[in-house]
């Protein structure tokens, strides 16, 4: 039973956790988040988030090139769906397994080195990856066109059992649609699956060798230990995380394109974990709601709509404000993205959730949290 | 949203179904004619919305804004402003500009940034939360295919815009997806004979290839088209979509013994390619004994601007063109221009018409419920829309009609006049057989969402 | 034969471009050992002084030609760029040569842009981690190539070149070939020779000044050059104003090769740090050595005769390079042992 046992303190973080999980369509309704498709983002890139975090909050590896096993995960999908079945249980293992192998390689070579070296490394392997889905890998990736379900898809175990329907199928779930909700309830369950996981690997004795590693891994090797194979552990799970989370992304939508491996798509979960809190295990996670909210919702601002918000102040100021504003919203969500992380960088370098901590700690009047626990020290 | 919590006959037989699929495959079975609006979106208020999705970003973003204009144009007189546009001219008289139904027009806007997994995010976005009921856009062949193939599983019709593949009504089509649009085989057919005339029987091509869909059907198109003049085709060189400088892929090109060069490139692709290649010297050149020319088959008035003087001489084929002189195509660009202070592009041509023919579908069907709608498309045929008598075949929802063959002007009289009509493919000549492309349509029983 | 020589000028041409932003970043780099992310920005902001240099001096007054029409019954507008109503004749000349001259502009704006970034921002980061650094001039990056959106719209705006140097040279015929066996776009020849012109001069003024000594022996051993009473750090930051105008040139000469637009900065990023890799963290030659070896390796992959022996190379071959010399030489070509490792 110990698998499953948590200390107290993890114990109730999880159960507030998954009440707020589960309990996503409610509150998300007054932000205008409540619909299917953000929802189900909202879980899918936390896990993606989650699993980063693993890799570069605990052993302080930036690897520039996660998205690369995104990517694998979510052809590894749409391959099962194609060829297998709709249901979405042997996607999901099939990605998490493929993925991991991808890592492993990948992993095994990027860890030779450290520090801006390792970051360059999976940034190549990964521009590589999407470079040659975009191009030869076409038969299998079917390039810029992306990985669709077709018609006339083999599906050897659907339908071994059943015919084919007239129209494309949907996942499935042991015989329940996933689409809509019950698409969002799914990924809410591996979500917290993740969680846990995510949960045990903190508090083990392998998470405080990864936190070795990070703070220094010199001493760490004149020890005796050999690093390295801790570092790979680490970067197999992250990668493993990231191909959970493509394949749920085929799993809510049976597409697979190249885009979701460019090297920008790496760069968002760096954002995301940057500006939640490196190496805390919610911190990620409200940096993936965060960004995933602004540009879902926040873009869709217009002049219109501001000009409602600042009804309150007087016309020539209205006017000054609603221009100047405009340029943060719509289109310009990015900026206003850009601005925060740099702030967040420059003045909180744990990000939000150290932000929390510091009012939290405000409030105690106690003294403030060593800053060192929290910070940022990449392996060099 | 599933169905869950809804208690209707057909949502218990549908549990049912799904029951008995073991595997939960369930396509999701109405019985016909049973249409108690239910289907994903059915407009329920005095409004209908319709998302609008096109690249406001991306290679081809140029496009993509005009045709928001063209949408922009369309919603306004669909709901009885401005002058109506081509309402007048179009052959069916049932839009009233009282909207849809009685419905009033909204749009929603979504930027696909001409990527296929963007644009079927965006799609998404606009059907689960805006509550769009047809989507229609998109300026990529491959963003078409993807959107369609969501348009299909989400029961939402999609009335695609630019997208010249064959796949998009071949391969590729959907039952829930239109395309008024030509294809690259009917480019390859406008545009051989004019060719061969123009450049003789012999000549050595080199194609540099937009690496997806399109590219390729168009490489496809054009190769046979040229080849049946007796010309010779070089293995051709796919370029990635977005490239920018394409001076590596053109550098081979002035060695390769080739005397034409096709260039499958669109928006800002082909205007970078196509200048690179006049700045390599390669309408300049001599080849085998004879001038060295360059061909892009798919060719519109944005792109032309944006080339500028490079496009001066080189032939293509379009969609539609605003000096064409029927009385509808001059309405429709006086229309326009008089918003914009600009003429429409073909992009926003189509684009415009596609909203047209949706509405007018949905008031011929008496209804917004997709299967019906899609009924009074297909084999629909209709004219003054600016390009002739046109039908909406029923097989591959693929539209026929005139495909004209476009020139680069050589002393244009004002800035807007970029292109000439030097030929036109009649819709006889263009229309083939939809067997040579495969593909199946699939169902068109409605989902509710 | 011919075909080579082709690729090869064309490997060359890319090779200035990929040398001159990785010098740049070299510069930062073994100067204040900060890993800048921005620097594709500074490249970017470089081509949109160029742009907007034109629009400085391509002002317009609209005028009403009431013998014309347009399509939709107004009058055509008729355009006239306001220098050339000043300056006539030399006002055309002006605008046919606006790239050329926009340097002038962008020579001081670059400078400012690149101290006020290191005295604002960059230089509060000297002794955090490099993680941190990458960070920061990441989001900077984004910030800056979003403002420059907000300002000039989405879509590339191309510049034309100068009439002149339109079109393309007979190289051939120089080197004693059959006459036309061998073309290059002329403007291609022009930003070759201008890189490489940079380089020189980079290289000159490190080199041969008192300036440049005196920052060189900083990058060797900061400290002891602080201690004999150097202000190293004013010099410092002056580098990293050089740095941005460097990127800036680059940028600036590259606008009629390829339209710039608001995330060019970003393609090139990824690019100019494989570059710097591969030339060795920190070392100039190397910056330098890498750009063109890159250029032409890309170039030569891109042939139809290579990519049919290894599809797909001509996609990966600049990271594939990357990759390679990581693994089996991590100092890459110059490098100095220790930099950046453990």
């Amino acid at each position: 039973m110990a698998l499953f046992q948590l200390s107290r303190r993890d114990a109730l973080i999880f159960a507030l956790f998954a009440l707020v999980v589960i309990t996503m369509p409610v509150w998300t309704a007054p932000f205008g988040a409540n619909y299917p498709g953000l929802m189900q983002k909202f879980a899918i890139y936390a896990i993606f988030a989650i699993g980063f975090n693993i890799l570069f909050g605990l052993t302080g590896y930036l690897s520039f090139g996660h998205a690369a096993f995104l990517g694998v995960g979510s052809y590894t999908a749409v391959w099962s769906f194609k060829l297998l079945t709709m249901d979405a249980l042997p996607a999901l293992l099939l990605a998490v397994l493929i993925s991991g192998l991808f890592a492993l390689v990948i992993g095994f070579l990027s860890l030779r080195r450290s520090g801006i070296y390792f970051s360059i490394l999976t940034l190549a392997f990964a521009q590589m990856s999407y470079n040659l889905a975009y191009s030869v890998l076409t038969p299998i990736t079917n390039g810029e066109t992306s990985l669709q379900l077709t018609l006339q898809d083999p599906r050897l175990i659907d339908l071994a059992f059943t015919t084919r329907g007239a129209g494309l199928p949907t996942a499935s779930l042991f015989g329940v649609t996933l689409s809509g909700l019950s698409g969002f309830y799914f990924c809410a369950v591996v979500l917290l699956i993740a969680f846990f996981f995510a949960q045990k690997v903190f508090a083990s004795p392998f998470g405080m060798m990864l936190r070795g590693i990070k703070s220094n891994q010199m001493r760490m090797s004149y020890t005796g230990f050999n690093t390295r194979p801790y570092a790979l552990t680490a970067f197999v799970i992250s990668g493993m995380y990231a191909g959970l989370a493509g394949a749920l992304l085929a799993v809510t939508d049976p597409l697979a394109g190249a885009e979701r491996m460019q090297w920008t798509a790496s760069g968002e979960v760096v954002l995301m974990t940057i500006l939640g809190g490196v190496g805390t295990l919610i911190g990620p996670v409200i940096g993936a709601w965060l960004i995933k909210y602004f540009e879902n919702i926040f873009s869709s601002f217009n002049e219109g709509i501001l000009s409602r918000f600042f009804d309150f102040i007087p016309a020539p100021l209205h006017d000054t404000i609603v221009a100047i504003s405009s340029k943060f919203v719509g289109e310009g969500w990015q900026l206003t993205l850009g601005l925060l992380f740099v702030l967040v960088v420059v003045f909180l370098p744990g990000g939000i959730m150290e932000g929390v901590r510091r009012i939290g700690a405000l409030f105690r009047r106690g003294t403030p949290p060593k800053a060192g626990a929290i910070r940022v020290q990449p392996a060099e | 949203m599933t169905n869950s919590g809804n208690f209707s006959r057909r949502g218990v037989l549908k549990g049912g179904l799904a029951g008995i699929l073991a595997t939960g495959v369930s396509p999701l079975i109405f019985t016909r004619g049973a249409y108690a609006q239910e289907f994903c979106n059915a407009p329920t208020g005095d409004t209908v919305t319709i998302g609008f999705n096109m690249p406001l970003t991306g290679a081809y973003a140029d496009e993509g804004a005009d045709e928001q204009r063209a949408y922009e144009l369309a919603v306004e007189h669909l709901n009885g402003g401005g002058d109506g546009g081509l309402i007048p001219f179009f052959s069916s008289k049932t839009l009233k500009g009282t909207g849809i139904l009685g419905k009033k027009v909204v749009g929603v806007t979504g930027d696909d940034q001409t990527k296929a997994d963007a644009a079927r995010d965006s799609a998404r976005r606009m059907i689960e939360r805006d509550g769009a009921v047809m989507i229609t856009g998109g300026s990529s062949s491959s963003v078409a295919i993807a959107v369609q193939g969501l348009c299909q599983e989400k029961g939402v019709i999609f009335m695609a815009a630019l997208t010249h593949s064959n796949d998009t009504t071949g391969k590729d089509k959907k039952r829930y997806g239109f395309r008024h649009f030509f294809n690259a085989y009917q480019s390859g057919i406008a545009l051989g004979p004019v060719l061969g005339e123009a450049y003789g029987k012999e000549r050595v091509a080199y194609h540099l290839t937009a690496d997806y869909t399109w590219g390729w059907t168009q490489e496809e198109s054009m190769k046979n088209a040229t080849e049946a003049l007796g010309w010779k085709t070089l293995e051709p060189v796919r370029t990635p979509v977005g490239a920018g400088d394409f001076s590596q892929y053109l550098t081979p090109v002035l060695n390769s013994g080739a005397d034409v060069l096709i260039l499958n490139h669109y928006g800002f692709d082909m205007v970078n390619s196509l200048t690179q290649a006049v700045q390599f010297g390669m309408k300049d050149k001599q080849a085998n004994g004879k001038q060295f020319e360059i061909v892009v088959p798919l060719v519109s008035d944005l792109m032309a601007k944006g080339a500028g003087a490079a496009m001066k001489g080189i032939y293509g084929t379009s969609n539609w063109d605003w000096q064409l002189p029927d009385d509808a195509s001059k309405a429709f660009t006086k229309s326009f221009g008089a918003k914009f202070g600009q003429p429409p592009s073909q992009a926003a041509h189509t684009s415009y018409v596609q909203a047209l023919l949706y509405a007018d579908a949905c008031e011929r069907a008496g209804t917004f419920y997709p299967p019906e709608v899609i009924k009074a498309l297909e084999g629909f045929e209709f004219d003054g829309m600016g390009n002739g008598p046109t039908s909406y075949r029923a097989e591959d929802h693929q539209c026929f009609k005139e495909v004209y063959v476009v020139k680069g002007k050589e002393t244009p009289s004002n800035p807007f006049d970029l292109l000439e009509v030097v030929a036109t493919a009649s819709k006889e000549s263009v229309t083939y057989d939809p067997a040579i492309f495969g593909g199946e349509l699939g169902p068109d029983t409605a989902v509710a969402c | 034969m011919d075909a080579i020589l082709a690729q090869l000028l064309n490997g060359l041409d890319k090779g200035g471009a990929y040398a001159l932003i990785a010098l740049g970043l070299t510069l930062v780099f073994g100067t204040l050992g900060v890993v800048n992310f921005a620097h594709g920005a500074l490249f970017m902001l470089g081509a949109f002084c160029a742009v907007s240099f034109r629009y400085l001096i391509t002002l317009e007054t609209v005028t009403v030609d009431p013998t014309q029409t347009t399509a939709w019954g107004t009058a055509l507008e008729v355009r006239t760029p306001l220098a050339q109503t000043w300056f006539g004749d030399w006002g055309g000349v002006l605008i046919d040569w606006s790239v050329p001259l926009s340097i002038l502009l962008a020579i001081p704006v670059m400078l400012v842009i690149g101290i006020v970034m290191e005295r604002g921002l960059i230089k509060h980061f000297y002794k955090r981690p490099h993680a941190e650094q990458i960070l920061v001039t990441f989001g900077l990056a984004i910030v800056l190539q979003e403002i420059v959106k907000a300002i000039f719209g989405p879509n590339p705006i191309s510049q034309a070149m100068p009439t002149a140097l339109r079109g393309a040279a007979d190289v051939g015929a120089l080197i004693g070939l059959a006459p036309g066996a061998l073309t290059y776009p002329l403007w291609r020849l022009v930003y070759f020779l201008f890189s490489a012109g940079v380089i020189a001069a980079v290289f000159g003024f490190l080199r041969f000044t008192t300036f440049g000594m005196v920052v060189r022996a900083g990058m060797a051993d900061r400290e002891t050059v602080g201690l004999l009473g150097i202000n190293i750090d004013r010099r410092f930051t002056i580098m990293f104003g050089l740095a941005a105008v460097v990127a800036g040139l680059a940028g600036v000469m590259y606008t009629p090769l390829l339209p710039p637009n608001y995330h060019q900065g970003m393609d090139f990023l990824v690019l100019s740090f494989v570059v710097v890799v591969v030339g060795g963290m920190g070392s100039l030659p190397g910056a330098v050595a890498a750009g063109f070896l890159l250029g032409i390796l890309q170039s030569f992959a891109s042939m139809n005769q290579i990519k049919s022996l290894l599809p797909g190379i001509d996609q990966i071959i600049i990271y594939l390079t990357a990759v390679v010399i990581l693994l089996v030489r991590p100092r890459g070509l110059f490098g100095r042992r220790g930099m950046m490792e453990n």
